[in-house]
C-alpha cells in the first residue's frame, strides 16, 4: 500500500471513531491502534489473572462459610474476566501463548496493586472496597471504547464487578462494628491500601504518555487525574460511614471546587513497584509460572485424549 | 514456546432463554467440544445467563471481508422498492 492510500484509510478510520462507530477485528486499523490495544487489553487480562493470587491466599482462612463462598465466587469471576479479555485480545491477531509468554517473562505489565501483600482478613475487605472500587471507575468508561470486542467484554466485567465491591465493603462494615481489635484491623487495612489504590488510577496527567492518543481513540474517556478525583470524592463518605480515617492529613472538602483536596502521592514508590521492586512482584510471577508449568501435563493429556477420540471417529466412519 | 499442539479456539453462542436466538458471547480454548461446552458454561453462564450453548471451532467459521463490504453488500443498495415506504398511498388509508 502506498503512503497516500494508508493516509486515506487512516482518515476514514479516525472519522469512524469520531462518529462513535465501533471498530471490529477484521476492519482495517492503523498498526499503532492494534499494538496499543494488544498492550492495554492484555495488561488488563493479566491484572485479572494475577489479581486472583492475593485473594486466593485467604480462601482457606475465610472466617465463615458465607465469606468463603463469596470470596471463592469473586476469585472465579476474576478468572472469567481474564478469559473474556484474553479472547478479546486474541481477535487482534496475537495468540494466547504469546500473551502468557509476555506475562511470564515480565515483558507485559499488570496492575501494580497486586504486588502488595494481603496480611490480614481485613485486606479482603479493603481490596473489594478500594481496589475493586477504583477498578470500576477505570472500567465503566471502557464499556464505550471504540474497539468492539473490548467494549463488549467490559460490559460483562462491569456487570459482575459491583458484587465484588459490595462484598468487600460488607467485610469492612462488619469489622468496624465489631470489637476494638477488629476495627483496628479495618483501619490498618485502609492505611495500607489507600495510597496504592490512588496510584492504581495511573500516573498524573502531565506524566502520562499515552493519554492524548488514548483519548482520541476513546480507549480512555477521562484522564487519570479526573478518575482519581472521582474515586476520592466517592470513597471519603464511605469511610465516614465505616467510622475509620483515611490516612491523609491533607484530605479536606473544598467548597469552591466541589471536590476533596488531597495530599501528595509518593510516585517514587509507584515507579519502584512498576519496575519490579514491590513487596511481592517476584512471588506473584513465580506463582503464576509454577501454575502454568505444573499444569502442562494436564493440557497435554487433554489434547492427546481429544486427538485419540477424533481418530476413533474417523476410523469408524471409513 | 514449543511447537506442541495447543488447545484450539472455540466460538461460543448462548441462548439466554427459550424464544431468543443463540448469540455470540465470546471465545475460549478447549481440547475438545465437550470441554468447550463445560468451559463455556463456567466462563459465560455463571449467573444463569443461558439455557443452551453452541460451540464451534473458530477455524470452521468463514467470515465476509469488511474491505469488500462495498461490492459485497452493493446488491441491496439500489432496491428501495423492498421497503414499504417506497409505495405511495393516500393518507386516508390507515394502518397499512
Amino acid at each position: 500500500m502506498s503512503e497516500k492510500e494508508i493516509k486515506n484509510l487512516e482518515e476514514i478510520f479516525e472519522a469512524k471513531i469520531a462518529r462513535d462507530e465501533k471498530i471490529e477485528p477484521k476492519d482495517w486499523m492503523p498498526e499503532k491502534y492494534r499494538q496499543t490495544h494488544i498492550r492495554q487489553i492484555s495488561q488488563h487480562a493479566h491484572s485479572e489473572i494475577v489479581g486472583m493470587l492475593p485473594e486466593g491466599n485467604w480462601i482457606t482462612r475465610a472466617p465463615s462459610l458465607r465469606r468463603k463462598v463469596a470470596l471463592l465466587a469473586k476469585v472465579q469471576d476474576e478468572a472469567g474476566h481474564g478469559l473474556y479479555l484474553y479472547s478479546a485480545c486474541e481477535t487482534l491477531g496475537v495468540s494466547r501463548d504469546e500473551l502468557y509468554e509476555q506475562l511470564h517473562t515480565g515483558k507485559a505489565k499488570y496492575s501494580s496493586i497486586f504486588n502488595y501483600p494481603t496480611l490480614t482478613w481485613a485486606d479482603m475487605g479493603a481490596i473489594g472496597w478500594l481496589v475493586d472500587g477504583a477498578a470500576i471507575i477505570n472500567q465503566v468508561p471502557l464499556c464505550n471504547t471504540s474497539f468492539g470486542p473490548y467494549a463488549r467484554a467490559m460490559v460483562r466485567v462491569c456487570k459482575e464487578e459491583s458484587f465484588h465491591q459490595r462484598q468487600g465493603y460488607e467485610i469492612m462494615l462488619t469489622l468496624c462494628n465489631g470489637t476494638p481489635e477488629q476495627k483496628e484491623m479495618a483501619q490498618d487495612a485502609l492505611n495500607r491500601w489507600w495510597w496504592p489504590s490512588l496510584m492504581m488510577l495511573g500516573p498524573t496527567d502531565d506524566e502520562s504518555v499515552h493519554t492524548a492518543q488514548s483519548m482520541k481513540w476513546k480507549l480512555k474517556r477521562k484522564t487519570n487525574d479526573e478518575l482519581r478525583q472521582q474515586f476520592i470524592d466517592q470513597t471519603v463518605p464511605q469511610a465516614d460511614i465505616l467510622g475509620i480515617t483515611i490516612p491523609d492529613p491533607d484530605l479536606k472538602w473544598n467548597e469552591e471546587t466541589g471536590h476533596y483536596d488531597f495530599g501528595p502521592i509518593d510516585w517514587d514508590e509507584f515507579w519502584q513497584v512498576v519496575k519490579g521492586h514491590g513487596p511481592c512482584n517476584k512471588e506473584r510471577i513465580a506463582a503464576r509460572v509454577n501454575a502454568w508449568n505444573n499444569g502442562e501435563w494436564v493440557r497435554d493429556a487433554a489434547m492427546a485424549y481429544a486427538e485419540k477420540q477424533e481418530n476413533k471417529k474417523v476410523s469408524k466412519a471409513s | 514456546m514449543s511447537d506442541k499442539k495447543n488447545w484450539p479456539l472455540w466460538e461460543i453462542f448462548v441462548r439466554s432463554k427459550n424464544g431468543l436466538e443463540h448469540r455470540h458471547f465470546g471465545s475460549l480454548h478447549a481440547a475438545d467440544a465437550e470441554m468447550a461446552l463445560e468451559n463455556a458454561r463456567d466462563v459465560y453462564t455463571r449467573r444463569s445467563e443461558g439455557v443452551s450453548i453452541w460451540v464451534v471451532e473458530s477455524k470452521y467459521i468463514t467470515a465476509s471481508n469488511p474491505e469488500e463490504n462495498g461490492e459485497f453488500f452493493e446488491p441491496a443498495a439500489d432496491k428501495v422498492y423492498r421497503h414499504p415506504t417506497f409505495y405511495e398511498l393516500p393518507d386516508e388509508l390507515k394502518h397499512m
